[in-house]
């Protein structure tokens, strides 16, 4: 579905990605995790079309990002990090400019306009300018837009960067719904709960460099099941366990204040980098 | 190629939501120059034969395109740098080409519209030229179809909106004032004259001037507008590559 062999981006002495290949399968749901700076924006942009790659291949459904670039785009729809809308405009417009672009017919994007809207609950918004919706419905906007011309592959660059709680967990139903309908999903996040709760499969990225590849379960079992937080001086040191038992007999032993709590996505992240994601 | 239509589109719409405030400023300079160099001063003057004020309009009609086409770079620039709207573009699967054409093609209608205003300002002054000419849309057309495409070219190579305000401020602007709007160019001296042919809007201002008096034509002028049109064009195709980094 998606194929990335050993990409690599260099802009002028910066080695942005190195050797990234991944391969995401049809219908999987696929997080890209790491901090910022780490090359995430970098790996959709040059799949989406946006920027050159330095060199190695990448295919979208079989389409060569660089060689078959118009059918590469064809197979897929970008929600990019910032919001990207034509705010003077409403929600109508910015839809049917996007279905112009993909070549749509009259009908088809009249009748797919109706049936995204009414699927994110923007029904009553359609001849609203884009100004006066809210930033979580500006985001659903987006995501429907990106989905205007059915593509295979979504990719979607921190769709829940500066939305609250609950609205953040509405995107995630709606991320859920899309792939439910099929869509290979391809999410860049550095909101490790994100990952942990919606991907498949996670990838690490560091430094331009992916680290790691598994489930999120696979990538926490590596560490263990348990976590004991020691709080020394200022500084926390954790410590991995495979079973409670053996976290309790080593929590027994110290003198310091400690917390006891299950193996998270974050612990298998700091382990293999180093660093925190955030 | 039907890509096109998607770019002009968004461009249509934006200037329907813009339509008042923009009707409105695009008559605000013509409307000044009309009453302080055609009004208030050039009463007494006549240029071969024909009111200052009459001399002035066909003059403006040529600012004015050029200068409305070539404002298409500014929104190019905006929706690219501030909005990220071009990226939307970038990831559709459209050719360089449908979207160089659907950008100029709203240049060119701005352009229209202004050069409608001007014809308004006129007739309220109680200027009728001959608009029924068909070579002076001709001119008007080619006219604003090498800014316009000029701007867009310009706005994908530029790296920030200020480059592109620059050149706005050194080359558009200093043109739009020398090349045969206000004056005659005949009453500068001959190698001035010479350098001033060379610019694209002197052959628009002559072009439009001579058809709206009802005067010969002078081919050559279109032919060197329209060539200078395609090469602008050219180049602005190549260049969207350049806006991937
Ligand atoms: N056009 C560019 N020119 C030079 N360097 C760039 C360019 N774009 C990105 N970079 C650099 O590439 C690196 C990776 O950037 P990228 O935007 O891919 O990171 P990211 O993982 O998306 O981070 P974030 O979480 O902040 O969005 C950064 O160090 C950035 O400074
Ligand atoms: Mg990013």
């Amino acid at each position: 579905m998606i194929r990335i062999e050993k990409l690599n981006k260099v802009y002028g002495h910066s080695h942005v990605l190195k050797d990234v290949s991944l391969h995401v399968r049809e219908g999987e749901m696929f997080a890209y995790l790491g901090p910022n700076g780490a090359g995430k924006t970098t790996t959709i942009r040059i799949l989406t079309g946006l920027t050159r790659l330095s060199s190695g291949d990448a295919w979208l459904n079989g389409f060569h990002v660089e060689r078959e670039t118009l059918a590469a785009k064809r197979q897929c729809g970008v929600v990019f990090q910032a919001i990207n809308l034509d705010s003077e405009l409403t929600v109508f417009e910015n839809l049917t400019i996007h279905g112009l672009l993909f070549h749509m017919p009259l009908k088809e994007r009249k009748q797919r306009i109706n049936e995204l809207v009414d699927y994110v609950g923007l029904s009553d918004k359609l001849n609203v300018a884009v100004s006066r919706l809210s930033g979580g419905l500006k985001r659903r906007l987006t995501i429907i837009r990106a989905l205007m011309h059915s593509p295979r592959i979504l990719f979607l660059d921190e769709p829940t960067v500066g939305l609250d709680a609950s609205i953040r967990r509405r995107i995630w139903a709606l991320m859920k719904k899309i792939q439910k309908n099929g869509t290979t999903i391809f999410l860049t996040t550095h909101y490790i709960e994100e990952a942990e709760f919606l991907a498949e499969r996670v990838a690490f990225i560091d430094e331009g460099r992916v680290v790691a590849v598994d489930s999120p379960q696979a990538l926490i079992s590596r560490q263990g099941e348990w976590a004991i937080d020691l709080m020394m001086n200022d500084n926390i040191r954790s410590r991995y366990f495979r079973t409670k038992e053996e976290a309790k007999q080593y929590a027994e032993q110290q003198e310091d204040s400690f917390s006891f709590r299950r193996v998270n996505l974050e612990d298998a992240f700091l382990s293999l980098t180093g660093k925190k994601v955030k | 190629m039907n890509g096109f239509f998607a770019v002009y589109y968004r461009e249509m719409m934006i200037l329907r939501c813009r339509f008042l405030k923009m009707i409105a400023s695009m008559a605000v300079s013509p409307f000044l120059y009309l009453i302080a160099f055609g009004y208030a001063m050039g009463k007494s003057v006549t240029i071969h034969g024909h009111t200052y004020m009459e001399f002035l309009i066909p003059g403006l009609v040529a600012m004015s395109s050029m200068n409305r086409a070539f404002v298409i770079g500014s929104e190019i620039n905006i929706s690219r740098f501030y909005w990220h709207i071009f990226e939307e573009f970038q990831a559709a699967p459209i050719s360089n080409i449908s979207y160089v054409l659907g950008e100029t093609l709203g240049g060119i209608t701005r352009a229209f519209l202004s050069v409608g205003i001007i014809i308004g300002l006129g007739l309220l002054f109680g200027v009728m030229i001959d608009y029924w000419n068909i070579m002076f849309w001709v001119a008007v057309f080619l006219n604003s179809f090498v800014f316009s495409s000029l701007a867009v070219g310009m706005a994908m190579m530029v790296r920030s909106h200020a480059d592109q305000a620059m050149f706005t401020n050194f080359v558009i602007t200093p043109m739009a004032f020398l090349g045969g709007t206000f004056f005659p160019v005949s009453r500068l001296p001959v190698w001035a004259q010479k350098i001033i042919l060379l610019l694209p809007l002197t052959h628009a201002s002559n072009a439009i001037r001579a058809a709206s008096f009802g005067n010969p034509v002078d081919m050559f002028s279109y032919v060197i507008l329209l060539g200078t049109g395609l090469v602008f064009f050219l180049i602005a195709v190549k260049v969207v590559s350049m806006a991937r980094d």
